[in-house]
């Protein structure tokens, strides 16, 4: 019954900040020539703030970076973070009152897919460029030609990673384990199961959990039975680490390994699981032992700024700050928004903590992936 | 076979933490006939601090459960003064109280925002040794096992001193009719608090356990359960002990069940629930309800 009432409150929060977001009550002064004022929607609270939290970071970072050497004639940024809770709602709310009363000149950002499919149709309704940047569930940029991403999606990514764990492990027979309300993990399971079968690699079964879900025991217990060769899941973080942790209590050894997505790929996995997560592995987008000096550069920075190592989503966060200079320095202003659109669809070959980054003609990231595995407590890039 | 009679191991753990918070609500609800739907805030509230306790002072985690466990019932006083105790005289009390312990809840569970923020929190790995046993095919830890027998230990104390204790007689002939009792000379007001302090300890207790079981403790943890301690209460019984246990052990079993069976836990409530109806049609009173006669 606290959940209707939860629910009424959040209801009226959300109708009244649209009201203020419409009307532009609170709307903040435009920036100044040569300023750049970009709207970060991220996750802080719920069920995502493990990501959100280390986008920030990442983006904070390029921020003080760029200004810091913006001197007299080059483009500074103004930020304007905003937490989507994790939530479709939220996350509306939030895109809502960056658009019509912060009037940013770009968004980037929401954390969860989810979020995405709904947000991002507000902002390209009013010709506002967004960049996901970890964004990974299909049909996301489709939205419309305002909607980026520099985050890999699982499509670009989960095929790669079947083929090496099968050519490490050499698995014919496996589990599969997603949550079947959420787009990014029921996303992540189509994309599974389609590589799955283009591997030849045999399905023993299909189990489901929905969001909030704590306990897997049920769901694990069948899986057992079935003597896997590998687990496959499609799981967020919070979920993951449950289902990693119950996995192994439950007798699916480490020896038996657990592939995930891109929601494995988080430094919380392993704290949040312990020794249960060794032999996990996850295809990731970004590697963060690369030798690109930028990349050497921005793991040390981020690691003397913050006092623990960067993850793939505070990279893409700091790669999608970067790209954004690099467009709005070509479309010549700081608030045409139509301009900085066509600017950003004419980043190619940029030089980034991702690699070499261009988007495709569908606006979606176009840059080099790695498998990782856990190994002593550790994220190990597997080298083919 | 094996694979059936481990999913009713998994369905009897999480069946006795239900039990356990399911006892809170019926106890108050045999003696005063109020729901008191702040139940669910006190579940989050005892699991959370017991982990704040332990992250923060070091203490072993037996002492965070027991420390914990009396903050909780300590807020169950704090419950009943505040959102119950002003409006006993009231003729719609019953219906006012439910209203006011639903603001108790959301104030309690704001309160567990700010301080811990609505993150996921975890118990340290490696706080406590896990034991994994395995005997033939079947995996039980010794965490598994100690919180079934702290959650049944506890049943079982209370059912005892509700029977045998000066208290839990006097706790009885409240519920059984408040102006005897007073005539009788029992400190009526005295002795609800009694009730809501032991309620609201075990609720405490019963969210430690899960939070232990499960390592994933969050503001909105209560929210999962609050419904289910519902359904688990009017499926025992309304105000019957007993019924409580045996609706919180059914109620988990028929999750994993469901589960087990569909390979979906979409599916888990509403199963859950459509067994509910099915035994509200057939057995009105519950599956140990003895009509009007309450028994707490």
């Amino acid at each position: 019954m606290g959940m209707s009432v939860g629910n009424v409150a959040r209801k009226t929060a959300v109708v009244a900040a649209l009201a203020l977001g419409l009307t532009g009550i609170g709307s903040k002064a435009q920036a100044a020539p040569g300023e750049a004022k970009i709207g970060f929607a991220l996750s802080m609270t719920g069920a995502a703030a493990a990501y959100g939290e280390t986008q920030k970071n990442g983006a904070l970072l390029a921020i003080d970076e760029i200004n810091a050497r913006a001197g007299k004639n080059g483009i500074r940024i103004v930020p304007v973070f905003e937490d989507d809770a994790s939530q479709p709602q939220q996350g509306v709310n939030v895109f809502n009152r960056l658009i019509f009363a912060d009037k940013v000149v770009m968004i980037i950002g929401p954390t969860l897919s989810n979020t995405a499919q709904v947000a991002d149709r507000i902002a390209q309704k009013a010709g506002v460029p967004v960049v996901g940047i970890s964004n990974t569930a299909r049909g996301i940029t489709d939205i419309g030609d305002y909607i980026f991403r520099d985050s890999l999606t699982e499509m670009q990514v989960i095929p790669d990673t079947i083929r090496v764990v099968e050519k490490k492990t050499g698995m014919k027979k496996v589990a599969l384990l997603y949550g079947n309300d959420d787009a990014f993990t029921k996303s992540g399971y189509d994309v599974f199961k389609k590589a799955l079968e283009d591997s030849h690699i045999k399905i023993l079964t299909e189990q489901s959990f929905s969001k909030g879900d704590r306990d897997f025991s049920a769901q694990l217990t069948e899986i057992r039975a079935l003597k896997p060769d590998a687990l496959v899941v499609s799981a967020l973080v919070e979920e993951g680490s449950g289902i990693v942790s119950q996995a192994r209590r439950l007798g699916i050894g480490t020896n038996v390994p657990i592939i995930g997505g891109n929601g494995f790929n988080s430094p919380s996995l392993i704290k949040n699981s312990g020794k249960a997560s060794e032999n996990v592995f996850v295809g990731a987008a970004w590697n963060e032992s690369s030798s690109n000096p930028l990349n050497v550069d921005f793991v040390k920075a981020y690691t003397a700024k913050f006092g623990s190592a960067p993850d793939q989503f505070a990279a893409q966060a700091y790669a999608a700050v970067h790209i954004a200079v690099d467009a709005l320095k070509r479309a010549g202003s700081t608030d045409n928004r139509k301009a900085l659109r066509d600017a950003l669809t004419r980043v190619q070959g940029l030089d980034t903590v991702l690699g070499k980054f261009s988007f495709t003609k569908g606006r979606d990231a176009d840059c080099t992936p790695v498998v990782e595995m856990v190994m002593g407590g550790k994220f190990m890039v597997l080298s083919e | 076979m094996s694979v059936f009679i481990q999913q009713l191991i998994n369905g009897f753990f999480i069946g006795s933490v239900y039990g356990l918070f399911a006892i809170g609500y019926t106890l108050v609800f045999g003696v005063l006939d109020i729901l008191n739907l702040a139940h669910a805030a006190i579940f989050t509230l005892g699991g959370l601090s017991a982990l704040w306790l332990t992250r923060t002072t070091g203490l072993p985690v037996w002492a965070s459960f027991c420390l914990a466990t009396l903050f909780s019932g300590l807020l169950g006083l704090v419950l009943y003064r505040v959102a119950f105790a002003p409006l006993r005289r009231r003729a719609d009390s019953n219906l006012s109280g439910l209203i006011s312990s639903i603001a108790m809840a959301i104030i309690f569970e704001a309160g567990a925002f700010e301080i811990f923020g609505a993150r996921t929190v975890r118990f340290p790995q490696g706080m406590f040794a896990v034991r994994v046993y395995h005997f033939d095919s079947l995996t039980f830890t010794s965490l598994q096992l100690e919180i079934v027998a702290i959650a049944l230990g506890l049943m079982v104390v209370l059912s005892l001193c509700l029977k045998h204790s000066r208290t839990g007689k006097a706790m009885r002939a409240v519920a059984e009719s408040e102006t005897t009792a007073r005539l009788l000379g029992i400190p009526v007001e005295r002795i609800i608090s009694e009730t809501f302090f032991v309620s609201s300890a075990l609720g405490g207790a019963a969210g430690i356990l899960f939070g232990l079981y499960f390592n994933a403790l969050g503001p909105d943890m209560g929210r999962s359960i609050e419904l289910k301690g519902l359904a688990v209460i009017i499926l025992g019984g309304m105000g019957s002990i007993p019924g409580a246990i045996l609706g919180g052990i059914a109620f988990g079993m028929s999750e994993v069940l469901t589960v087990a069976l569909t390979g979906m836990s979409s599916l888990r409530d509403a199963v859950a629930f459509s067994v509910l109806l099915l035994i509200l049609i057939l057995k009105p009173s519950g599956l140990l309800g003895r009509g009007r006669i309450r028994q707490a």
